[in-house]
């Protein structure tokens, strides 16, 4: 079986493969995290799943700036902290992510 | 420290507001676990009317969703109703036979409505108001139609009637007493407001007392008799006579109660590890049924279960009644004695009254009617027992009269002390208002809800609130004033689309440089808006910026709440066949799709479908000929039509045959915010073309085109455009509205707003009148389609955009921990 151990660097698929001010998905056991590239080409990982009290994914968001805005209630989430702006409250777990070249390397622990 | 086991029974507003207060003031006290009676989560008991009324949804007012719950900790067992409490062992069980141990109990069960024990009391069709399961057993009579009779005239019996009215229901309110509201309003404002109720259509009939409820002889509500033989036929009742607190289940484990369960200033019941909460409590001898005393019961509820001893000390109360459009505020006791004088002010002409009565020179009741906006400040001084000795001559005039010249409403709540109370039903006084608008630097009406919770209940704060930032704001405050698209930009969407033409700006980079965008790359809400009105403007040069759509019309389906999508084939005119209907039962078998449903526009939605399979599914309805119906875009959805001259007797034209001529020329085309059709074949008007964006109603000699109709957040008939002989006319006027819509409407602006804005007759000259511009306007949709009707199912079937649907990767699951 293939156990990661601690902090594991794992390519999960290179930079064009998003579109910018996009997002795409990697399932990760029963977790989905959702990896973000903004207009310059930075990347981000967070959990999939909105902090708001009524969920639903972050993913089909609207990306701008470090911020992706959520599909069902717009909540504002920055991709750098994970955390809701405004008056909104809460955050949703954020993961390492780092670019080796084009590929997409994300940290997983 | 090990938490302790807090345990509520109950999960309504007041529990709600207490748990709150607990958990920001520490979080960790306690593991929580609630049960409620109604199988969901919590909301806004306040709204229901709107709801009723169809002003707003149940998830609008929804205050904590799961989502809180789960953040939060807190286990809550829906559709659990308590029946037992062993106070010795401190365990409570639930009728679905759940038992959980508490070291801390709240009761707060509420209240439950009063059944008046009339012969017919258990027939189907007698409804009580108080949860949302009322609603919608209101609201499903109402689809049915006919007449609803609502026993009882106070608060919740005429925000039932008027909610009814609204859903088109005939009205009759029996009221026992010989005014309305006699428990809130004299006789002079209940007469007032008896006036406005039937003006509006609704028929009130004062001192009536029921007799009985008609059986129809299956069991069903077929009317009502009363005691002087008068016979109503009706296929609902709403009785709304009052409430009782539900003290039952303390009453029957031995907990002290009397009307309702009785408390001290510590909110304790006779059981002091018990406290209770809400409707269902008596102190001090006062039941209320009002959230803001609940809400401060709430609040020391929370400090003493965290060991605190603070006190409540029973509150004063006013009352507002939420009716669109009547305006109603009453304080206090208003009963006349000998002790009391009073202070009237009558204006017939503009329909106020107001009243107060006043003892030893201070105010002990108001009533206001029709011109509400001094109740605070009188409520204020009634609660302070301020002595109006100094202004008794101008008092009733009100705050703006005092100290010499008239100030205008915004003065006068500049004029506001600190602690005057804004909101009531949170107890929300200037101060926190002012102070938390300075400090957190809030400029919309929704932030200061956000964080004050001030306007957040019942609503009928919101102007005073809107007036204390236009003081605290001053100009930078307006909410008349010209709105900017969004805080990226200081420009109106009606600029922006000038500019744009004008300098011939033909990106987004583009416009947001030259028109000084002062964020680097918009937001969710300027993005969409500009993505629309380039694609608009420059169909054949502009590159469309999916990234700038909304995830709905990128992936071209619907979002459903759980992350998954619906989709929605077009059938062209409502019309199908064996085969495509075959097609689509393959699918949903294929798929395993879970829920199949025929919408409200005349075709079918395939709900909860995986991202993943959305490509293979249009794959094979593309192979039975089907396309996108754009169920989710902001662009032409449906053209519903009747059956028309091919099959009716009252057909006068193939009513059938133009809406599918009319969808077949007008889908793919994008539009500022959705647009639908309908034609009808006769005035019967079977399609309801006359609530829709754009109706055709045949008669005999050609068709009626009507536009501007709504029947969503609001209800509005359609206004009439004119008249054509043709099909083929009909076609070309109403292609041209279509774009001058398109080319002139903001983003996210129905037709009948941009008509509004626009002028009707402004449309009718130019769509009607002036040849050139008609031709022009239809010229340019011509040449639009040219780019826009592609099927963008059949494009992503063939490849476009397959990132939207795979997972970049799939990892396998964590190691074992
Ligand atoms: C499926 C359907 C309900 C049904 O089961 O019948 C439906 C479903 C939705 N409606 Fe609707 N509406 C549907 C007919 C209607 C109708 C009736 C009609 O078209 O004759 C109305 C009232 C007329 C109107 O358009 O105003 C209607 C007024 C709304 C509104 C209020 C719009 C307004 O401006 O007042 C919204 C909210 C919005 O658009 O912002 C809405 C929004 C929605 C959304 C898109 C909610 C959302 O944003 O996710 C729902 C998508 C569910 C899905 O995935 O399919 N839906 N919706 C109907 C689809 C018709 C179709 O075949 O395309
Ligand atoms: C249509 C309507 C309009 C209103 N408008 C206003 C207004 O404008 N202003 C205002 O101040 N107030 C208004 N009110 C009154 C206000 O809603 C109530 O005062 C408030 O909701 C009471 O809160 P509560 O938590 O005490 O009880 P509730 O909100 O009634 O909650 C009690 C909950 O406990 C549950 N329950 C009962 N027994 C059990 C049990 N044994 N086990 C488990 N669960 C149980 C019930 O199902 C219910 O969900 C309105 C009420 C209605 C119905
Ligand atoms: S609208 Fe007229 S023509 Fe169409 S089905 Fe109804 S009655 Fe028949
Ligand atoms: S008074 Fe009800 S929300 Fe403010």
């Amino acid at each position: 079986m293939n156990v990661l151990t601690l902090q594991d660097w794992v390519p999960v698929g290179t930079l064009p493969d998003i579109p910018r001010q996009g997002a795409r998905c990697v399932r990760w056991g029963q977790t989905t995290i959702a990896i973000f590239r903004t207009a310059c080409d930075r990347v981000f990982a967070l959990e999939d799943r909105s902090p708001s009290a009524k969920g639903g994914p972050l993913s089909p968001g609207i990306v701008h700036d470090v911020y992706v805005t959520e599909p069902l209630h717009n909540w504002v989430i920055s991709l750098e902290t994970g955390e809701a702006q405004g008056a909104d409250e809460g955050q949703v777990r954020c993961f390492p992510v780092k670019l080796d070249g084009e590929t997409i390397l994300l940290g997983l622990r | 420290m090990t938490r302790q086991k807090l345990v509520v029974v109950g999960n309504g507003m007041a529990p709600g507001r207490m748990l709150e207060h607990l958990f920001e003031m520490n979080a960790d006290a306690y593991d929580v676990t609630i049960f409620n009676a109604e199988p969901r989560v919590n909301y806004n008991r306040l709204m229901l009317s709107p709801v009723l009324s169809g002003e707003k949804t149940y998830e609008d007012i929804i205050t904590h969703g799961d989502g809180w719950y789960a953040e939060h900790g807190v286990t809550l067992h829906k559709g659990a109703k308590v029946t037992g409490i062993d106070r010795a062992a401190k365990t409570v069980t639930s009728e679905t036979g759940i038992t959980v141990s508490y070291d801390k109990l709240v009761i707060a069960t509420g209240s439950s409505p009063f059944i008046i024990p009339l012969p017919g009391k258990d027939l189907d069709g007698v409804l009580t108001y108080r949860d949302l399961d009322d609603v919608e057993r209101m609201l499903e009579a109402a689809a049915r139609g006919g007449r609803a009779i609502v026993i009882g005239g106070g608060l919740l019996g005429l925000e039932a009637a008027a909610g009814l009215k609204m859903q088109g229901m005939e009205v009759t309110v029996l009221h026992l007493m010989p005014t309305l509201m006699e428990r809130q309003l004299d006789p002079s404002a209940g007469f007032l407001l008896e006036a406005e109720f039937k003006r509006r259509g609704i028929d009130v009939r004062t001192k009536a007392n029921s007799h009985e409820i008609l059986d129809d002889g299956t069991g069903k509500v077929a009317g009502i008799k009363l005691d002087d033989g008068t016979v109503i036929d009706a296929s609902i009742v709403v009785m709304a006579v009052g409430i009782r607190p539900s003290a039952e289940l303390a009453r029957s484990v031995g907990i002290e109660t009397n009307r309702g369960i009785l408390v001290g200033d510590d909110m304790r019941t006779s059981d002091p590890d018990v406290f209770a909460l809400g409707e269902c409590v008596e102190h001090g001898g006062q039941c209320y049924g009002l959230v803001a005393p609940l809400y401060e019961m709430a609040k020391v509820i929370a400090e003493n279960l965290l060991g605190g001893a603070a006190e409540y000390k029973g509150s004063v109360t006013a009352t507002k009644l939420k009716v669109t459009g009547v305006d109603l505020y009453s304080a206090g006791d208003f009963a006349e004695a000998e002790d009391r004088e009073e202070i009237v002010l009558r204006d017939a002409s503009s329909g106020v009254y107001k009243r107060l009565v006043l003892k030893d020179n201070k105010i002990v009741g108001a009533v206001l009617y029709g011109e509400t906006s001094d109740g605070p400040w009188f409520f204020d001084m009634l609660k302070k027992g301020t002595d109006i000795a100094p202004m008794r001559e101008t008092l009733i005039f009100g705050q703006a009269y005092q100290g010499g010249e008239p100030l205008d409403p915004t003065a006068a709540v500049a004029a506001l002390p600190d602690d005057a109370e804004i909101c009531g039903c949170n107890g929300v006084c200037k101060g926190k208002i002012t102070g938390a608008i300075l400090e957190k630097g809030l400029t919309t009406l929704d932030e200061v809800r956000a964080h004050t919770k001030a306007s957040a209940s019942c609503g009928t704060c919101t102007g005073l609130v809107e007036q204390l930032m236009a003081v605290t704001l001053g100009a930078s405050f307006n909410p008349n004033a010209v709105k900017p698209m969004c805080g990226c930009t200081h420009h109106s969407h009606d600029d922006v689309r000038r500019l744009i033409k004008a300098k011939e700006l033909k990106s987004i980079p583009a416009v947001m440089q030259e028109l000084e965008w002062t964020t680097s790359q918009g937001c969710a809400k300027c993005r969409p808006a500009l993505n629309y009105y380039l694609v608009s403007d420059w169909p054949d040069e502009y590159a469309d910026d999916y990234q700038s759509r909304f995830i709905n019309e990128r992936v071209h389906a619907n979002i459903q709440k759980d992350g998954t999508y619906s989709v929605v084939p077009r059938m062209w005119g409502g019309m199908t066949s064996a085969a495509e209907l075959r097609a689509i039962a393959d699918v949903v078998d294929k798929f395993n799709i879970p829920s199949v449903k025929v919408t409200g526009g005349q075709r079918i939605d395939m709900l909860g479908i995986r991202k993943e399979d959305l490509p293979a599914v249009w794959a094979d309805l593309g192979k039975a000929g089907f396309v996108s119906g754009h169920a989710y875009a902001k662009g032409l959805r449906t053209v519903k039509t009747c059956v028309g001259s091919d099959w009716c007797r009252f057909g006068t034209q193939d009513s059938t045959g133009l809406g599918i001529k009319l969808e077949k020329f007008l889908w793919g085309s994008w539009t500022p915010a959705k647009v639908k059709l309908a034609v009808s074949g006769c005035p019967r008007n079977c399609a309801e073309a006359t609530c829709k964006d754009v109706g055709v109603i045949c008669v005999d000699s050609g068709f009626e085109i009507h536009f501007a109709g709504a029947a969503g957040l609001d209800i509005k008939g359609t206004e009439v455009l004119g008249h054509v002989k043709t099909e083929e006319e009909a076609l070309v006027y109403i292609t041209a509205l279509i774009q001058m819509y398109r080319e002139q409407g903001h983003y996210l602006e129905r037709i009948y707003k941009w008509a509004r804005r626009i002028g009707y007759d402004e449309v009718r000259r130019q769509i009607m009148d002036d040849a050139e511009k008609r031709q022009a306007y239809f010229d340019r949709f011509v040449f639009s389609q040219k780019f826009a009707q592609v099927d963008p199912w059949s494009e992503r079937v063939s490849g476009k955009d397959k990132h939207e649907f795979k997972p970049l990767a799939t990892l396998p699951a964590e190691a074992a921990e």
